[in-house]
């Protein structure tokens, strides 16, 4: 075969990828760019209004308020989850007996779809009978009103976003495994211990790992949507939980203003786009990567 | 020769996909070789649409010409707005009588003003408040199916002596609060065990202003903190004053999911619980042993002008704009307006008629021993229908995040209804100058 006909013969099988991007994703988004500069309701023709929609963002306070919860769950949620994260993965790369189905047991939870993970942690958080005020309650703690206590109600789903790192643990214990046998034991050498180790080889050597998945956790919780949408309706109470996302769909889906909806679509990629702009930056000086 | 063949292969798989999805197409226009196919999306699950699969299949019995397909889908607005937007919507979609105001005003909808006509159908035939609710500018977009209207369902067993019988139920909102704080108690924690009733729980919340003859729309604008509107949320927020803002919330979050045994109200946490007929079903399938009966709310002191108040609600059918069958099913629509089939299905739901017209059957038969007291609401004066406008989902929003924050303590009521307003009128006037102006 010619490597002319070759090349086309590759492009024909790469097709499939390249027509789904072009349809699902180059489309909507150059279509999203424009209805953002028009008032579209879906139904009818988009109208040009340039930057109006862009300029209203500016002055609407929900849109403020959803931002600012959703940056507080990001700020909360990415490094608890990251910490998390690490820890059990640190605990699953030991040489236990039966690690193999521990690494299940603490995989499996990621797998459980987030409609259904919403229902059961309402049941987990309820304020009068749910477990864990149970719990609270026999040690002698406040037992928050955890679902309807703005104070608290971000905070929930701040710590269910631990259940949900599962892939990022399967991705550090990959690391883990990565990590050249000799540096622990030129560690051990020097007299280094468990903390030791685990400060000035296993952090450094997972450190491209960690910034991956710190990135994407940016990425994901800026997104966040189908718990809160489950658990707090509206962004119950008084809008505490009211994610960008989930003003976003009521925009485009509840009030028929896709124009307004994709123009927060596109601030949302600025402001992801920055922020992950802003990790690599800072964590170029902490990031080691081999040769 | 390879790529040759390869492209080949390629043909007949784009060939295979368009086979099935002109199949699709096909199969909507015909169902064998003579009866055109009316696809019907409905909102509804488990009993609620296995009552609509009979009406269908007694309408697919009735006649040779036409088979009606229904499809219980969810989110059905908006995937009837995305279908319609794409041009391949259903012929006809079940949704609620709130939307079509703002269907409308988006184009969404087929005016079945003409079709009604010619079939026969008038505003005669139904009870007036529930007909209002399906014209909009002069024109019928919608017909209804099940209606719903709002009571007070009282718990006999949590009730003292003076007020186990509708007739000694409050009839005034003076006597109701003393009501409240005669029956709501704490357990020996200290903590609330039984609250004789919440304004925020049940359905009913957003017709609070009308109860005080307020509302949130007025001569056409937008007007949520009016001193009614204020009087209104000032009683609703009382509840979380008088047991505590905390203490309230604790005992609200103990609150189980409305159809379920844990229905505050059949757990015997909520003495007293506004809802629709259709909750006598709830109570049958979750608490039967519950012995309830029914009273209108009652009203402000000094204002029996403002008894009978009650909220309604209405299930639709309406055909979208390129719905491709429109004729056939307006026909469907229309049998399901025949006054047995209607009342049939309003049985099987546990609602009231939107019919003028209700036989004795209905009224003697009907499974919510209160059915009575509902038909007679539902045809008051003081039967509220929700908000015509094409912001009517922002107007819930806005006033539900107000009430929100009287409750938290984060504003007055006069604050948090002065705010809401304020951004309303903002986002009507928005909504005029994009929408309405085109």
């Amino acid at each position: 075969m010619s490597p002319r006909r070759e090349q086309w013969v590759g492009l024909l099988f790469a097709m499939p990828w390249i027509l789904g991007f072009l349809v699902f994703l180059a489309y909507p988004l150059i279509s999203s760019f424009y209805y953002s500069f028009t008032s579209f309701s879906v139904l009818r023709r988009p109208i040009w209004i340039g930057l109006e929609n862009y300029r209203e963002m500016l002055g609407d306070e929900v849109f403020h308020l959803s931002l600012k919860n959703t940056l507080a769950f990001t700020a909360g949620s990415v490094p608890l989850a990251t910490v998390a994260a690490i820890l059990v993965a640190l605990l699953l790369n030991t040489r236990v007996r039966g690690m193999a189905l521990y690494r299940t047991v603490f995989y499996i939870p990621s797998l459980v779809p987030m409609v259904a993970l919403g229902v059961l942690w309402l049941w987990v958080f309820n304020g009068q009978y749910g477990l864990l005020n149970e719990v609270l309650r026999r040690l002698g703690l406040p037992d928050p009103a955890w679902l309807s206590d703005p104070a608290w109600a971000k905070w929930t789903l701040v710590i269910i976003s631990i259940w949900g790192t599962g892939n990022a643990m399967i991705i550090y214990l990959a690391g883990l495994q990565d990590v050249p046998q000799s540096l622990y034991e030129a560690a051990e050498m020097d007299g280094a211990r468990w903390w030791g180790k685990t400060r000035h080889v296993t952090l450094p050597m997972i450190s491209p790992v960690i910034l991956f998945n710190v990135v994407m956790g940016i990425i994901g919780t800026l997104q966040t949507f189908a718990l809160p949408y489950v658990m707090f309706p509206g962004g119950q109470p008084a809008r505490s939980t009211y994610f960008f996302s989930m003003y976003l769909y009521d925009n485009a889906f509840l009030y028929q203003r896709m124009g307004y909806a994709s123009a927060m679509g596109w601030v949302m990629f600025l402001i992801t786009l920055a922020l992950t702009l802003l990790a690599l930056r800072v964590s170029a000086k902490h990031v080691h990567y081999e040769g | 020769m390879e790529g040759i063949r390869l492209l080949g292969w390629l043909a007949v798989a784009a060939a295979g996909v368009w086979a099935l999805v002109g199949s699709e197409r096909a199969a909507s226009r015909q169902a064998g070789s003579e009866r055109v196919v009316v696809t019907y999306w409905e909102k509804w699950t488990g009993d609620e649409k296995r009552s609509m699969q009979r009406v269908v299949d007694a309408f697919n019995a009735s006649q040779d010409r036409i088979e009606v397909r229904m499809l219980s889908i969810s989110g059905i607005a908006e995937k009837t707005l995305l279908a319609t937007s794409g041009g391949n919507p259903p012929d006809v979609a079940g949704l609620w009588a709130d939307q079509v105001v703002q269907f409308a005003d988006a184009g969404a909808l087929e005016d079945l003003t003409d079709l009604a006509r010619e079939f026969g159908i008038s505003e005669s035939d139904y009870i007036g408040n529930y007909w209002r609710m399906v014209v909009y500018q002069g024109r019928l977009y919608a017909l209804p199916t099940t209606p719903g209207c709002n009571a007070l369902y009282v718990n006999r067993a949590l009730m003292p002596p003076e007020y186990d019988s509708p007739e000694e139920f409050p009839k005034t909102l003076s006597e109701f609060d003393r009501f409240v704080d005669r029956v709501s108690r704490k357990g020996p924690d200290g903590r609330l065990k039984t609250v004789a009733f919440l304004p925020r729980d049940g359905w009913g919340l957003w017709g609070m202003p009308y109860l005080f003859g307020g509302g949130f729309v007025k001569d056409g604008r937008i007007d949520v903190n009016g001193p009614d509107d204020v009087e209104a949320w000032t009683w609703v927020h009382s509840f979380a004053e008088r047991f505590g803002a905390r203490e309230t919330q604790a005992f609200r979050s103990g609150f189980g999911n409305y159809s379920s045994p844990q229905n505050p109200f059949l757990s015997g946490k909520l003495a007293a619980y506004s809802d629709g007929p259709w909750f006598g079903n709830f109570i049958r399938l979750y608490n039967p042993k519950v012995d309830w009966f029914a009273v209108p709310m009652p009203h402000p002191d000094g204002r029996p002008d403002l008894a009978g108040y009650t909220w309604l609600n209405l299930n639709t059918l309406m055909i979208p704009r390129g719905a491709k069958h429109k004729r056939e099913a307006f026909e469907f629509i229309a049998f399901v307006q025949r006054q047995p089939v209607m009342e049939r299905l309003c049985m099987d739901q546990w609602c009231n008629t939107p019919l003028a017209r209700v036989s004795r059957e209905f009224l003697e038969r009907h499974p919510n021993k209160a059915i009575a007291l509902f038909d007679r609401l539902a045809r008051g004066e003081r039967a509220v229908r929700p908000v015509q406008m094409g912001i009517a989902g922002q107007i819930g929003s806005e006033v539900g995040n107000a009430v929100d924050r009287m409750d938290l303590g984060e504003a007055t009521p006069r604050q948090a209804l002065d705010e809401a307003q304020k951004r309303l009128e903002e986002l009507w006037e928005r909504y005029r100058r994009q929408v309405l102006a085109r």
